[in-house]
């Protein structure tokens, strides 16, 4: 390219500004593509590992790098996902993950939003302490409440078996409880990022919508929620992935091994099976799947929801 | 503004309120409460759980020493290897026409599962140097292959030379290999927030410096560091909260064993495993303790913004 032709050019006492000067920046630019793309592709090393190794045999994973197979790329096989799949249950803690996302997501951002509103648009007494008691919440560790949440989970069983979606219908593994847990736990950052995107709509638009005589429920629906889509679709993305990347929740109310999502059910494979790869890299690239579409798909909104969550006031 | 019968906002609150109050306030003072009972919640036990975290007499079941340690140094170190790693990324990926490509690489592993990436890296860290990646690049580097989930040893020799080295060790290596793996999921985050405040540098300022004569270096350190400390301020009590939870890669990566138990895994085995609520509850209220200074900090700083809306 063009930068070879820069390495003889003298650069010494070239005027600022000048079209040699922007040759030589172009020839200082190499260290930089050096490091950027060194670090990208660093970052990028562990994933593939897993990626190309879920599509070797158990042989071949037990035998060589994963490197090694990058050169034969026509060897691949599908063996172990449909190993996964059949045998390891995996297929339905695929189903159980969605099973608890889907609702918990839909209850936390349906919540929020009510809330937000009121926050952002409603005066009443108390508004600005209940205010600071959720941004406190946003940092309390969820271990603080899962020991009390779990006894009154206990103590409110209602050991009836859902038909259908299985479990039981409230208490310890339900996929009720598990709703109302992710839902809540979910709550506190929901509602303050849509309060602050609610609150920075203009307000010369929700008044003369309310003076007009427009219901609170019409301005919402009509006027806040059209208007405040980039926010939900952020939040939309940003919980989904929590809940479906949980861990700890699962972990804590979730007994019965046939409603466990995907993270739970890899994390016992992990335990039972030790180093068998063959299922793990497969099984782990499955419960990615999905996380790996939505960011693709969406990643500006994910983006975005960071920053609303975590710069904007 | 519009007049409205004063129940109207709190039936909007409601559903909400209810369920904070269910799920994360009244658990939260309950677990205070539990705190100070025994393991059944039964009979008033008064400070006797925090002594028991204090006094760690029972090292080799729940070694609550280890785990305050290990929560210290996940702080610490953690935080101090993500946020000058996504700086420095920040400002890197800012100054090349790929910068979207380059970003979505580093951030990638912000959307998956800390399950997933605990996988990952066991098969990362694999013993083996045939299989192992840290291993066979360690081996053609001409080292020896090393135990990096189970290796107590410090990565700093003198430190291991300074007393015996069967004993745990302040600086474990195993330690270290687990925040490498949450270094490499955050990072994305602190890169993504530091850029967007790059961003809002003006060019004007940076220009002004370069006309000045002022080199990047300078530029860097004298311009950009500081309009950018509130944000780097932001990141860094974002990611000492994550470092402070952290819970699933451990559980999944050694399950806590060969010491490198946090405050959230030992949690999680007094109050779920040894069913232990009194130590559990009061493990967990220590969390709590190191988490209030940044709960302070960041109900400060939304009150200045609710004052400069």
């Amino acid at each position: 390219m063009a930068v070879a032709d820069d390495i003889d050019r003298p650069t010494m006492g070239e005027a600022p500004g000048g079209g040699s000067r922007r040759r030589r920046l172009h020839f200082a630019r190499i260290p930089l593509h050096v490091a950027v793309i060194g670090l990208a592709l660093l970052w990028s090393i562990p994933t593939i590992a897993l990626v190309v190794s879920s599509f070797r045999t158990p042989e071949e994973i037990a035998g060589s790098g994963w490197w090694n197979a990058i050169k034969t790329p026509f060897d691949w096989t599908l063996a172990n996902y449909d190993a996964v799949l059949s045998q390891r249950g995996l297929a339905r803690a695929f189903l159980n993950s969605i099973i608890i996302t889907a609702p918990a997501s839909t209850i936390t951002i349906l919540v929020a939003a009510f809330a937000a509103y009121a926050f952002a648009w409603m005066r009443f007494p108390g508004r600005n302490l209940l205010l600071l008691v959720l941004v406190g919440l946003l940092v309390v560790p969820l271990q603080m409440t899962l020991i009390p949440v779990l006894r009154l989970y206990v103590a409110l069983s209602v050991d009836v078996e859902v038909p259908l979606l299985g479990g039981k219908l409230f208490g310890t593994s339900s996929y009720p409880g598990i709703w109302l847990a992710h839902g809540a736990y979910g709550l506190p950052f929901a509602v303050y990022l849509l309060r602050n995107f609610f609150g920075g709509l203009p307000r010369d638009l929700i008044e003369a919508a309310l003076l007009d005589g427009a219901t609170d429920m019409q301005v919402f629906f009509r006027i806040v929620l059209p208007l405040s889509m980039p926010a939900l679709a952020a939040l939309a993305i940003f919980d989904f992935l929590w809940t479906w990347n949980d861990l700890l929740v699962a972990l804590v109310f979730l007994g019965d091994p046939n409603l466990a999502p995907m993270t739970l059910r890899i994390a016992n494979l992990v335990s039972s099976f030790g180093a068998s790869y063959q299922v793990l890299t497969a099984a782990a690239f499955v419960s990615m799947a999905v996380p790996l579409v939505v960011f693709f798909a969406l990643q500006r909104y994910f983006v975005q929801g960071i920053l609303a969550g975590s710069v904007k006031g | 503004m519009v007049g409205r019968r004063w129940w109207v906002p709190w039936l909007w609150l409601a559903p909400a309120l209810i369920l904070v109050g269910v799920f994360l306030l009244y658990p939260s003072i309950d677990t205070f409460r539990r705190s100070l009972l025994d393991a059944r919640s039964q009979d008033f036990v008064g400070l006797d759980n925090y002594r028991f975290i204090i006094e760690n007499p029972q090292p080799l079941v729940s070694d609550t020493h280890v785990a305050l340690w290990n929560n210290f140094l996940w702080l610490f170190v953690f935080t101090a290897l993500t946020v000058p790693f996504g700086l420095v990324l920040a400002v890197l990926t800012g100054r090349v026409r790929y910068e979207a490509l380059a970003k979505s690489a580093i951030f990638i592993p912000m959307a998956i599962s800390f399950v997933a990436a605990a996988v990952i890296w066991r098969f990362m860290y694999e013993f083996n140097a045939d299989i192992g990646t840290a291993n066979a690049v360690t081996t053609q580097l001409g080292g020896e292959p090393t135990a990096w989930l189970q290796d107590k040893h410090s990565p700093l020799s003198f430190v291991t030379d300074a007393g015996p080295d069967n004993l745990p060790g302040p600086l474990q290596l195993n330690n270290f290999s687990l925040i490498i793996v949450g270094t490499w999921m955050w990072t994305g985050f602190a890169m993504v927030v530091l850029s967007a405040g790059l961003k809002g540098i003006s060019s004007e300022i940076l220009e002004a410096a370069r006309v000045d004569g002022g080199n990047e270096w300078q530029i860097f350190w004298r311009i950009i560091i500081p309009i950018l400390s509130p944000t780097i301020v932001v990141v860094a009590t974002t990611l000492v909260i994550q470092a402070l939870k952290k819970f699933d890669l451990v559980w999944v990566m050694t399950g806590g064993r060969f010491d490198t138990d946090v405050v959230a895994t030992l949690f999680f085995k007094e109050a779920f495993v040894i069913r232990d609520f009194g130590v559990g509850a009061a493990l967990a209220v220590v969390l709590l303790m190191w988490v209030v200074p940044v709960m302070v900090i960041s109900i400060r700083r939304f009150q200045f913004q609710e004052e400069t809306r």
